[in-house]
């Protein structure tokens, strides 16, 4: 029975024990001299773990007593999670070589995130659920604070680590009200005692308190303080890391949740999940307005997006589930781009930030400055770019569903936000000349990421390498 | 050719394909190359349009050369024209190469601006043939990418305040749109145009936040439309997007708006306000009309106080697109085949105006009416072309101007006769602010030192202006080369319509007896 159990973990197992064996042999070696190699090792290990995970379709597999689900939705999740991290992984190497930030620790802690990502998206117990959530976030902490002698690094690494134990305690408290009312805290026997109408304010008590927690997660307002500064103060991999694999596995621990836990009372939820949704689309799309550092704008654009894919969660459908994988498929790739090209961005060496550089960029690097015009409208939404069918893709789960309320603010806040990503564009293509232009320093890696992604997001309206079905399978396994 | 349509609409994105890919540099040689491609590609994409023109078929009033495909998300890629479609394409097609021959002096970044252009035509054909709601949304809304670079990149001093206004007003309206068709595919279950209008959404009334709302679900979804096309229109009184955009724009921009993209909104109404949401039009047919109305007479007057040619000309084409609307929702033959009219002819008109501006506007880089004064004695070929499109404006009998006003106030007639009468005074004012504009650029003493030494039009400017002459006199004296094509087209959209207001008119009755 064990080996059975094991078997079903074993990727997980795989990454924790390369990332253990790593640790130990560079603290024992050369330390620093290794991280280059490292950095390429855990990618690498990172898109085979992937590629295993998105051949293996054994169905949905249960292991542990039915505290760790392997199933199709858990295996989309984890192959999303996985390709953005080491994207991020690779992109991030030369950036932090050239600060003299390339740690050992970064690429193993990353693993080790990504591990109890891996461990989240497959919770089927409350107790594993916030196993893996603290594995991530406790990595996080750390990585969020690796520019040891910057305060700003520092301080963004100790908000995120006070503000997210305080959401863990949320988590915590809301997870032991339910054990209390339910008795158990496998989700399979949550939903057994929802299913028999057996709805206690106690339950229900315990299931905000959850979502709370999560939201903290996925940076949904209001739960979103910590996402600016720690966006801000952190070195740009890595927040481009915090901006891509973490949310993917928090949306995705937040759906199985949900459906797996409390499939039975979504109108007990769904009304929490819009509030949510509808904070996070006008706040991110207000808030950002009025921001010069391009790190903080995403911060603000990534908690607006988050906003969308609730919708698509808030929706409590299959087709719901599936837009909102598609939206976080299509929302990382995007991102992915965007950041590569913010790693790139620097004068005299040193990173910079605001956006008030980029003016008149198109003149000095044409072919760059169409990548990220093309990447900006798609983050705005506008067709034909690949944006815009995730957006239509949540709106048209939402209007199923019946909150077509929802859909107009968020066609609403989607047209202010818009104003932001314009902005952009409007420096690199109209602005007034800039006496001190920023110069973007370009590796092979970044450039690939960059043209890369702006490229997905115009070939993807033609061709979608058949993420669409696996999104669909996906979501089936999850709503049935 | 079984796929005339895919190959018109993509014969410019492939161009800007090949500009963007092979070609480089920004020395003469390389913009000269840039341009003459650009026309090349516009030019034959006109030609190979004449293949739709003369291989459709009149009396056939369903969609023609449809062409149809798998699409991703279960949507479908869909194209086809019909009577009401086929004539823009054709003006659009028509025009472009116009607008690429009339940008032969712009030097900044000659390869952008050429691939703009080009991919722009590519998305405004595409929206005229386009027959799957979410493809047509596609390209109606991906056109702004392209005009919004135009715009702020190449446009005047505003450039940024006109740019950013015209993108946000515009996809503000176009993403209410958008929610409304997610709620038609939720509702009908497809995405096909053709499959839509004969779908019946339910026009039963019912309350929203304490509203009641007459005519239901169709009304939302006519004023959700409405918020698009308006806007796009533009109708009073969301048409402030619309001078400064254009005053900003160069001159190509300009023609392209005007000639192009505001038929969008009136293409719009035909395609989908009427023919799928009958009840809803009906229920909101006298707002639509009073409003068309005051458009005409309040930016009539407007434009009269404008000191800025381009601003004036701008405020003239809101008050023309007043008439195009009151005679599309007057919903009579008349009134339809008037609109329809009114804007392939405002097509022609409004694109000559813009071009006349750029002519003296490339000579002097001034756009205001009190720097210029006697032109006729150093241009007296400019004051010709000019005086023939002033009165084509005005509406003189002759030219085509005149049959879309007729027409369209000939609709209108036979269903609110006090919007008629107030439109009407509007063709009176349009005399005075057009006539009034020619006197004071054309006539008079030349006695500005600056404009002695301006030249007549060059041959350039000439083979532009011809083709937009010949098209506007030959439509205002045998104004059936349009008719007969739309006519059978209309009709068959007007008797949908009224047998739908009779089928909800006799449910509502059934309802009411019970």
């Amino acid at each position: 029975m064990i080996q059975a159990d094991l078997t079903i973990i074993l990727p997980e197992i795989v990454l924790a024990v390369y990332a253990m064996a790593a640790l130990i042999g560079a603290v024992y070696t050369t330390k620093d001299e290794l991280a280059p190699l490292l950095v390429w090792t855990t990618a690498g290990l990172m898109a085979l773990l992937a590629i295993w995970i998105a051949t293996n379709s054994d169905g949905t597999r249960v292991a542990f007593n039915g505290m760790f689900v392997d199933d199709g939705f858990a295996r989309f999740s984890k192959v999303a999670v996985l390709l953005s991290a080491a994207a991020v992984l690779v992109m991030s190497q030369e950036y932090m070589a050239r600060r003299n930030l390339l740690r050992f620790e970064f690429p193993l802690l990353v693993a080790l995130a990504a591990v109890g990502m891996m461990m989240m998206v497959s919770a089927g117990d409350l107790m594993s659920l916030y196993m893996g959530l603290e594995l991530q976030s406790l990595s996080l902490y750390v990585v969020a604070a690796l520019r040891r002698d910057s305060a700003k690094s520092t301080e963004a690494g100790l908000k995120y680590f006070v503000l997210g134990a305080l959401s863990s305690g949320l988590l915590l408290y809301g997870a032991s009200l339910v054990y209390g009312f339910t008795g158990t805290t496998l989700f399979s026997g949550i939903i057994q005692t929802v299913h028999h109408g057996d709805v206690s304010v106690g339950l229900l008590f315990g299931l905000i308190f959850l979502i709370s927690g999560l939201a903290f997660k996925v940076s949904a307002v209001p739960f979103h303080m910590w996402t600016p500064d720690v966006y801000e103060g952190a070195p740009t991999p890595i927040t481009a890391f915090f901006a891509t694999a973490p949310k993917v596995a928090a949306m995705a621990l937040f759906a199985r949740l949900m459906h797996d836990a409390f499939g039975g009372i979504i109108k007990d939820w769904q009304q929490v999940l819009v509030l949510l949704s509808v904070l996070s689309m006008l706040l991110g799309a207000v808030a950002a307005i009025g921001q010069r550092d391009i790190k903080r704008l995403m911060a603000f654009s990534s908690i607006a997006h988050m906003g969308y894919a609730l919708i698509g969660l808030a929706a409590g459908t299959e087709m719901g589930i599936k837009a909102m994988l598609m939206y976080l498929a299509i929302y990382v790739t995007m991102n992915i781009g965007t950041f590569a090209f913010i790693l790139m961005m620097e004068r005299d060496g040193k990173p910079v930030t605001d956006i008030d550089a980029l003016r008149q960029y198109s003149k000095r690097e044409p072919g760059k400055a169409l990548a990220v015009l093309i990447l900006m409208f798609s983050l705005a939404g506008v067709p034909p770019m690949l944006g815009f069918f995730a957006k239509f893709g949540v709106w048209q789960a939402g209007v199923d569903a019946g909150l077509t309320g929802l859909v107009i603010v968020s066609a609403i806040a989607s047209v202010i936000g818009a104003f932001y990503y314009l902005r952009i564009v409007f420096y690199m293509y109209f602005g007034a000349e800039n006496e001190d232009p920023i110069e973007t320093h370009s590796s092979p890696v970044l450039w690939v990421a960059l043209m890369g992604s702006a490229a997905l997001m115009l070939v993807g309206v033609f061709y979608q390498f058949g993420i669409e079905g696996a999104a669909a399978a996906a979501a089936a396994t999850l709503v049935n | 050719m079984d796929n005339i349509l895919s190959i018109v609409t993509f014969i410019p994105a492939v161009a800007a394909g090949i500009l963007a890919l092979f070609l480089h540099g920004e020395d003469a040689a390389a913009q000269r190359n840039a341009k003459w491609v650009a026309l090349v590609a516009t030019t034959v994409t006109f030609l190979v349009s004449i293949g739709i023109y003369t291989g459709f078929d009149p009396s056939n009033t369903g969609f023609q050369m449809v062409e149809e495909g798998e699409w991703l998300m279960g949507l479908k890629y869909k194209m086809g024209v019909d009577g009401i479609s086929v004539l823009f394409v054709l003006l659009t097609t028509f025009i472009m190469p116009l607008t690429i021959l009339a940008s032969w002096q712009v030097t900044d970044r000659v390869k952008e601006y050429m691939i703009a252009f080009l991919l722009l035509e590519t998305l405004m054909l595409g929206v005229f043939m386009a027959l799957d709601l979410v493809l047509f949304y596609l390209f109606f809304e991906a056109g702004l990418i392209p005009m919004f670079l135009i715009i702020g990149i190449w446009g005047g001093k505003e450039r940024i305040y006109a740019s950013f206004k015209f993108f946000l007003y515009t996809f503000l309206g176009s993403v209410l749109m958008l929610v409304a068709m997610v709620a038609m595919y939720s509702d009908a279950g497809t995405t096909d145009i053709e499959a839509l209008m004969s779908h019946h959404f339910s026009s039963e009334g019912f309350s929203v936040l304490g509203i009641y709302v007459v005519g239901g679900l169709q009304t939302l979804m006519f004023l959700a439309f409405f918020a698009s096309f308006a806007v796009k229109m533009p109708m009073w009184p969301v048409h402030t997007w619309l001078p400064d955009a254009h005053v900003q724009a160069p001159t190509a921009g300009s023609v392209v708006l005007a000639a192009i993209l505001l038929k969008m909104g009136g293409y719009g109404f035909l395609r989908f306000s009427l023919p799928m949401f009958p009840v809803g039009s009906a229920v909101m047919t006298d707002l639509v009309l009073w409003m068309s109305a005051i458009a005409v007479v309040y930016t009539s007057l407007v434009a009269l106080v404008q000191e800025d040619m381009k601003k004036l000309i701008a405020y003239s084409s809101v008050a023309h697109m007043g008439f195009v609307t009151m005679g599309i929702f007057a919903a009579n033959q008349q009134g339809i085949d008037g609109a329809i009219f009114q804007m392939l002819s405002h097509g022609f008109i409004s694109a000559a105006l813009f071009l006349c501006v750029g002519v003296i506007y490339d000579r002097m880089h001034t756009r205001d009416i009190e720097a210029y004064g006697g032109l006729v004695i150093r241009m007296p070929a400019y004051a010709l072309v000019f005086m023939l499109f002033t009165m084509a404006n005005v509406g003189l009998p002759g030219t085509s101007g005149f049959i879309g006003e007729f027409l369209t106030l000939m609709g209108a007639f036979q269903v609110n006769t006090w919007v008629t009468a107030v439109a009407a005074t509007g063709v009176i004012f349009s005399a005075a602010y057009a006539l009034w504009l020619y006197r004071r650029v054309v006539f008079g003493d030349l006695i500005k030192e600056s404009l002695k030494a301006m030249t007549d039009m060059s041959s350039r400017e000439r083979l532009i202006f011809a083709p937009l002459i010949v098209m506007t006199i030959l439509l205002g004296v045998y104004p059936s080369l349009v008719t007969d094509v739309i006519g059978n087209s209309t009709a068959a959209l007007i008797l949908n319509y009224d047998m739908a207001l009779a089928a909800a008119e006799a449910a509502s009755q059934t309802a009411a007896s019970h």
